[in-house]
């Protein structure tokens, strides 16, 4: 059975609130945490983008599965923040992590969804047995327009998985994937933020693919909500994984863990998969754990995995996300965050 | 002029319907109505809508839609007056029986407004562009200002406005067809986003997907169709300022009373006579003025209305049993059409659980931009 071997997560520093952003723009922060249930975001620094962040959630996942980067043979980033429109983010990244030459690369985008399909095809190549470790990464520095509903949500981050055979840490029991042409969210080439349609990304995008992949993977396993100890869906506010989550029936205790949009924001691919690494650092062996990724445009990858006696042999070999999350930040004025996001126009 | 009845209604769900195109709405509602009547031919046909063409970029749709209900051929007509081109197009149907020109005319109504445009604007293009909308007041700035005039001329409270709200839906929690069917209460009410002061978001009726379509007859041929006809026993419309600021009074909306005098007259009834309402509640001070316009209240005094159970079901005079704008939804083109279902419903006595008891006449108002237009239909059990 192939698995999870390593996993790694990365989390900027810098950080801006709602309120700070609700005030630039004459809204109440009171509403917008009451609607979206966001309390603050991450913001990338100058000198990091998805490259790198896909390199230090990567290296993490490299320690936790002690495995010699040599023998990883494919590596798949999903974003859609990939810095160059040409030229892979994953051959940087890579070479960063003394990956290759001898390796399958390809970058990956389906909106947020890009991360577990990036881990999908990794799983799937190492179930094979055409390469014997494969890395599927999910990173974003995500967009979002000033002013836009998405301003307050669209953060930076990721997560890296290392797929195997052997010295698991969590089983991957099933996949299961639902896909539509949904057009919901898109950003045209070229364009500089994306665009969607308002109310329309909710019933007839996310949950009617979040739900129907979740509800489809519980009929294939015969697994009903109660067996698992943790599970996760794709976070673009905070009120959407907690609905879905609930109609499944899930219980708060099952949600929280994984429940990181609220200090985190939406890291796009980055998202969910970040969701289970936070789930990852404090699971128990055998505890089950159902993960639902959601990218526009339409489509949803759910996982049930299971964790293994030796995942907590590894828990600390690397930051866990908490850490992340909680230890040092650096708040910024809208201000300061408009020249990070490159908002401001300057001479070259 | 013949007498003239409904003799089938067909409705779709109101709400966002994804799924549903402007066509697949109507063609619902449409062939619902004819086979509520068992009916199988068309004389004539009329479509309200507010705005295809702005929501979804079709215009023309009085033949797109008789194309599409399978009876091309048939007269088809598109009529518009804002939010009031359902109630406008149920008056043109009226006429068209009354006088003697067709017998079997269907009214339809239809709004598909979740298609990506941007409603406010869109709305908007139904207040004055020259006077009001290139200032940048959209309707709920109108409304609020309405608002704003009624509590400073009468001492109307924001809590009277939310009970409007906390009325309308408990009835619509009954409506299966509401897109809202559930009950708020005052203090989510008061305690719900700030829209425009003094509106709140529980204040205002939402964005909505929905068709709605009436058959009618001459009376005298009723029976081939249905044997509980509802007759149409009065017939009014009339405009007021396009501009709210051009109003002598902005609390009182003097179209509503205008049509609802001509209305009475033609039914040679007065509003203590009505047993049961729907009325234009686009915004719950909207309620309000239209119950005093009517006459089912005294000027000034609408406020206190619903919260003292005056308008609610079982109270003197049931207004909006069907949830209202407020929790059935407004889809702004059908919402005069569905309200007219509404009294249909009533009079025939299958409302189910919102059933006004001994129901006999209903009324049904419906207004377009902040009461430039209204029109006013009284019906009558048979």
């Amino acid at each position: 059975m192939a698995g999870i071997v390593g996993y790694g997560a990365y989390i900027p520093r810098k950080r801006i609130t709602t309120d700070e952003i609700a005030h630039q723009w004459g809204k109440d922060p009171a509403v917008i945490q009451r609607g979206l249930l966001l309390k603050e975001k991450s913001v990338p620094g100058f000198d990091e983008d998805t490259i790198t962040i896909s390199v230090a959630a990567g290296r993490s996942a490299i320690d936790r599965a002690n495995v010699d980067p040599q023998k990883i043979g494919a590596l798949y980033i999903g974003s859609e923040s990939h810095p160059y429109a040409v030229k892979p983010s994953g051959t940087v990244a890579a070479e960063a992590m003394g990956i290759g030459p001898e390796v399958h690369i390809a970058d990956f985008e389906f909106a947020c969804k890009a991360g577990t399909e990036a881990m999908f095809v990794a799983l799937g190549l190492v179930e094979s047995g055409r390469v014997e470790y494969a890395m599927g990464i999910g990173a974003d520095t995500s967009q979002g327009a000033p002013d836009d509903a998405l301003e307050f949500s669209a953060s930076a981050g990721g997560a890296a998985y290392i797929f195997g055979k052997d010295k698991l840490i969590a089983d991957v029991l099933e996949t299961y994937s639902y896909t539509s042409d949904t057009p919901d969210f898109w950003r045209r080439e070229g364009e500089f933020y994306p665009r969607h349609g308002g109310r329309y990304t909710g019933e007839p995008a996310y949950f009617t693919h979040v739900l129907s992949a979740s509800q489809a993977i519980l009929d294939k396993t015969g697994l009903k909500a109660d067996d698992f100890a943790y599970a996760v869906f794709h976070m673009p506010n905070g009120k959407f994984p907690l609905t879905a989550g609930k109609k499944l029936g899930f219980k708060e205790e099952q949600l929280k863990t994984g429940w990181l949009v609220h200090t985190m924001g939406n890291t796009y691919s980055g998202s969910s998969p970040t969701g289970l690494a936070a789930i990852l650092d404090v699971a128990k062996p055998g505890d089950l754990i159902l993960l639902t990724s959601f990218g526009s445009g339409a489509g949803s990858d759910s996982f049930v995995l299971k964790a293994t006696d030796r995942l907590p042999e590894v828990q600390g070999l690397a930051p866990t996300v908490r850490s992340m999350l909680d230890g040092p930040r650096q708040y910024l004025t809208y201000g300061e965050y408009a020249k990070f996001r490159e908002k401001i126009i300057v001479n070259d | 002029m013949r007498e003239v009845a409904i003799v089938g209604a067909g409705m779709t769900r109101f709400g966002e319907l994804w799924k549903y195109s402007l066509r697949d709405m109507f063609v619902e509602a449409a062939s619902g109505a004819l086979q509520d009547a068992g009916a199988d031919r068309l004389d004539s046909m009329y479509v309200g809508c507010m705005s295809g063409g702005q929501f979804v970029g079709q215009e023309h749709l009085g033949p797109l839609m008789a194309d599409h209900l399978g009876m091309a051929g048939v007269a088809a007509t598109h009529v518009e007056s804002a939010c009031a081109s359902g109630g406008v197009a149920l008056r043109q149907a009226f006429m068209e029986v009354a006088s003697g020109m067709s017998d079997v005319v269907l009214a339809a109504g239809i709004e598909k407004m979740n298609d990506g445009a941007d409603v406010t604007n869109v709305l908007a293009t139904a207040a004055d562009q020259e006077t009001e909308v290139y200032y940048g007041v959209t309707f709920p700035g109108l409304y609020a200002m309405i608002a704003r005039a009624h509590m400073e001329e009468y001492g109307t409270t924001e809590e009277d406005l939310a009970w409007v709200a906390v009325k309308n839906h408990k009835q619509g929690a009954l409506n299966e067809k509401a897109q809202f069917p559930r009950e708020v209460t005052l203090e989510e009410v008061m305690n719900s986003s700030i829209v425009s002061a003094p509106l709140r978001l529980l204040h205002c009726s939402p964005v909505t997907d929905g068709a709605a379509a009436v058959l009618l007859c001459p009376l005298d041929m009723a029976k081939e169709f249905t044997d509980a006809p509802v007759k149409i026993v009065g017939s009014g419309m009339a405009t007021g300022s396009m501009a709210l600021a051009d109003r002598e009074d902005p609390a009182f909306l003097d179209s509503v009373e205008k049509s609802g005098a001509q209305a009475y007259k033609m039914a040679g009834i007065g509003p203590r006579d009505v047993n049961v309402a729907e009325v234009h509640d686009c915004f719950t001070i909207a309620e309000i003025c239209c119950t005093e316009a009517l006459g089912f209240v005294e000027k000034g005094k609408g406020g206190p209305a619903a919260k003292e159970g005056f308008t609610a079901l079982g109270g003197c005079i049931p207004v909006n049993t069907s949830g209202g704008l407020k929790s059935k939804g407004h889809p702004v083109g059908a919402t005069g059409i569905a309200q007219t279902i509404e009294i249909f419903r009533q009079l025939r006595g299958e409302a189910g659980a919102r059933q006004v008891e001994n129901a006999r006449i209903g009324l049904a108002q419906n207004m377009g931009g902040s009461g430039a237009s209204s029109v006013v239909h009284i019906f009558e059990g048979v």
